[in-house]
């Protein structure tokens, strides 16, 4: 093969694997016994007992501002907060659950995605999504610290303590982490079980997203009784009156849908959430990488094609080569 | 025999002194981020967990030392052997500079006491871009020593191991120029899955490793360039403007489709429009194109190309594009959402100083103490 004919054929063959990037594979679909919980807005009181029990069950000291210990004052998620209740507030804040002149409260915590971005990138597997409930779990004794889980999760969960010496990463593993296994066991997740008003409801992602599905029916104004605990064995229901949701279920299809789902009466966007389209990024970087790498033909094929042109090239100048 | 020769000379001037001083200042800092973790000396945090540590000594750093990876093209697949004479000393920038970034992934990486984990196989996440990138980057370092082995086994005169190293050199050379192809390519692909975050005008999805590649080879010829230019002034050699001409061409090449592609694909997928939008992200795309068509205009005259001054104002033009291409997607105007903010904290731009003074006081001594650089034609 003349050097000319090896160059046409490698622009060829890096035109193919551009081409064909461009079709990533599907979005990962629920796992099949994927559990999750919904958190209703509207519902949710700003107590923050879910925060509190989450630092019990993941022993975490409670973060304090100035004098104020009555509460834990965390403001957003760090290495020592996994949940985290925050306020939006608009104008004068009068009435709940109005976007102008008003207030609602807003949970953060892993969202649990169906097709998470920080186990795809995780270049060692520390990051682990269970084939069967679908809950992302993280194992610290192989990861290499390169936060790249950080910097691909669009909620920015993952948080890295940066302030020990020998620091790891730390996120929500819905109560089922080695030690705790809330969720083997057949308990619900710590924020759900203390939850007085069912705003962080547990269960089967399908019977969350039915539950939903049926509060966007609901008529404003009318009557409606909210379980509380898990969706599938509620302990106890309380009757309240329906609120204005907005047909949005957020996280039954953003960036491939997430097992954590929020139901709100103001704009996500207003709430801090991202703007997500349906696609998962992770779908699209791995079709690129298993386009470029799969069963690493196409590098083959030009190691072997520059093999061969840099062996007959050198051997025109002298066996120095290099030298 | 050989064509190249060592300077010669004293190791301890008074650059070499500057730059151990700053390295010193660099591994204090150091010291301090194994003994009390990153957060004493960075200012990374849970939105910004990858700061000048990831994005200068790895992403640009890198891309920086591509001269040798260019250069090898230009050499044994365009078979202009007329370059031979900057191989050596473009294997050896390559060398530093990998080596720097090797060094610098591994204090950034948050458990750096479990680095290993990423060589054990069973451990390998296929759909990891970072796996490729680690794996690969880690192979060429081997590869760039073993290019760069010769100027050693030269000195110390090991005359049968330079003889079998030679006979089997066609392959690394080889592996030498697939291996930055690849990692080049996947430290771009690192952007896809960031999404939303990358800004629009830096967010091209699957067409990162290509615009990641391209622009990577025009910073590995312009650093050529660069480290040619600088030799001759430097250390008095005789001028090698001539060679360095000939490269100008392959750049404008490279420069066109770089850009030719970045164009197309602002107005196909859609993102005309935030370049019109006067926020900092539309002048940050506006400096760095402008910085990539300096070159352009320089470089499209044969006149110039043939001008030392001007190509050396060409090449530093598309180094500093370059580097701005990557500081702009990766940290300037990347978006992790509300409430997180990142500037580097003076320690951490230290420890960042203090290797890149490593790396020159690195290549003082070894262009002086080894053969690397050319033997000039009177000498």
């Amino acid at each position: 093969m003349k050097r000319r004919d090896f160059l046409k054929a490698a622009a060829g063959a890096a035109l193919c694997g551009a081409g064909t990037a461009a079709q990533a594979r599907p979005n990962l679909q629920p796992a099949e016994k994927a559990v999750g919980m919904l958190y209703d807005s509207t519902l949710c009181i700003g107590c923050k007992a879910c925060v509190a029990k989450c630092k019990e069950v993941n022993h975490m000291p409670p973060v304090i501002e100035g004098d104020q210990t009555t509460w834990d004052s965390a403001r957003g998620l760090s290495a020592k907060t996994l949940n985290v209740i925050k306020v939006y507030k608009n104008g004068t804040a009068a009435s709940k659950d109005v976007e102008v002149n008003g207030f609602c409260f807003e949970k953060r915590s892993c969202m649990h995605c169906v097709d998470p971005a920080c186990v795809s990138v995780c270049p060692v597997t520390a990051m682990r999504r269970n084939p069967l409930t679908g809950i992302v779990t993280h194992h610290p004794e192989v990861c290499i610290g390169c936060r790249n889980c950080m910097m691909g999760c669009p909620y920015d969960v993952p948080q890295f303590e940066y302030n020990k010496t020998f620091g790891q990463i730390q996120k929500c593993q819905m109560c089922n982490q080695a030690g705790v296994e809330r969720i083997d066991k057949g308990q619900m997740t710590g924020c759900a079980e203390v939850c007085p008003t069912g705003a962080t409801l547990f269960g089967p992602r399908k019977a969350l997203l039915a539950e939903a599905k049926r509060r966007m029916t609901l008529k404003p104004g009318e009557i409606y009784n909210y379980p509380r605990g898990d969706v599938s064995k509620p302990y106890s229901h309380h009757e309240k009156v329906v609120p204005a949701y907005l047909p949005h279920i957020w996280g039954e299809k953003e960036a491939g849908g997430t097992n954590v789902m929020h139901i709100s009466a103001i704009p996500f966007d207003k709430l801090g959430m991202p703007p997500l389209g349906e696609r998962s990024p992770a779908s699209i970087a791995e079709g690129v990488q298993h386009t470029l790498y799969k069963y690493m033909a196409l590098p083959a094929i030009a190691l072997a094609g520059l093999t061969y042109v840099v062996h007959r090239n050198t051997d025109d100048d002298n066996e120095g080569g290099e030298s | 025999m050989s064509v190249h020769k060592p300077l010669g000379g004293r190791i301890l001037t008074a650059p070499f002194i500057f730059f151990g001083i700053i390295f010193l200042i660099g591994l204090y800092f150091m010291a301090q981020r194994f003994i009390y973790g990153m957060g004493a000396v960075s200012n990374l945090n849970g939105g910004f967990a990858w700061g000048i540590w990831v994005v200068y000594d790895v992403v640009i750093g890198t891309a920086l030392a591509c001269g040798g990876y260019a250069l090898a093209f230009t050499v044994y697949i365009f078979n202009k052997g007329q370059y031979h004479p900057l191989v050596r000393p473009a294997i050896l920038a390559s060398l530093l500079g990998y080596a720097m970034g090797g060094f610098g992934a591994f204090f950034d990486m948050g458990r750096w006491w479990q680095f290993y984990e990423i060589f054990l196989p069973w451990n390998w996440n296929f759909n990891s871009v970072m796996l490729e990138v680690g794996l690969c980057v880690t192979a060429y370092i081997l590869v760039l020593v073993l290019e760069f082995s010769p100027a050693y086994l030269e000195k110390i005169g090991a005359k049968r191991l330079l003889k079998t190293l030679n006979k089997l050199l066609f392959l690394f050379i080889a592996l030498g120029m697939l291996l930055p192809t690849m990692h080049q390519s996947s430290l771009g692909s690192l952007l896809i899955v960031m999404g939303y975050k990358v800004n629009p005008l830096w967010q091209t999805w699957q067409f990162q490793p290509l615009l990641a590649l391209l622009s990577a080879l025009t910073m590995g010829f312009s650093i050529v360039i660069f480290e040619a230019s600088f030799s001759t002034v430097g250390f008095r050699r005789a001028s090698e403007t001539p060679l360095l001409a000939g490269l100008g061409k392959i750049i404008l090449g490279l420069l066109i489709s770089f850009l030719l592609v970045r164009t197309v694909l602002l107005v196909v997928q859609g993102n005309l429009g935030h370049l019109f939008a006067g926020d900092r992200a539309s002048l940050l795309y506006v400096i760095e194109t402008a910085l990539f068509l300096i070159p352009v205009f320089i470089l499209a005259s044969p006149v110039n190309r043939n001008h030392g001054g001007r190509l050396l104002i060409a090449a530093v033009s598309m180094l500093l594009g370059g580097a701005l291409y990557r500081f702009d997607a990766f940290l300037f105007t990347l978006n992790p959402g509300v409430g997180y903010r990142y500037f580097p904290s003076v320690p951490e731009i230290m420890v960042t100083l203090g290797i890149v003074s490593l790396e020159i006081m690195a290549y003082l001594v070894l262009v002086k103490t080894l053969p690397v650089l050319h033997r000039e034609e009177h000498a």
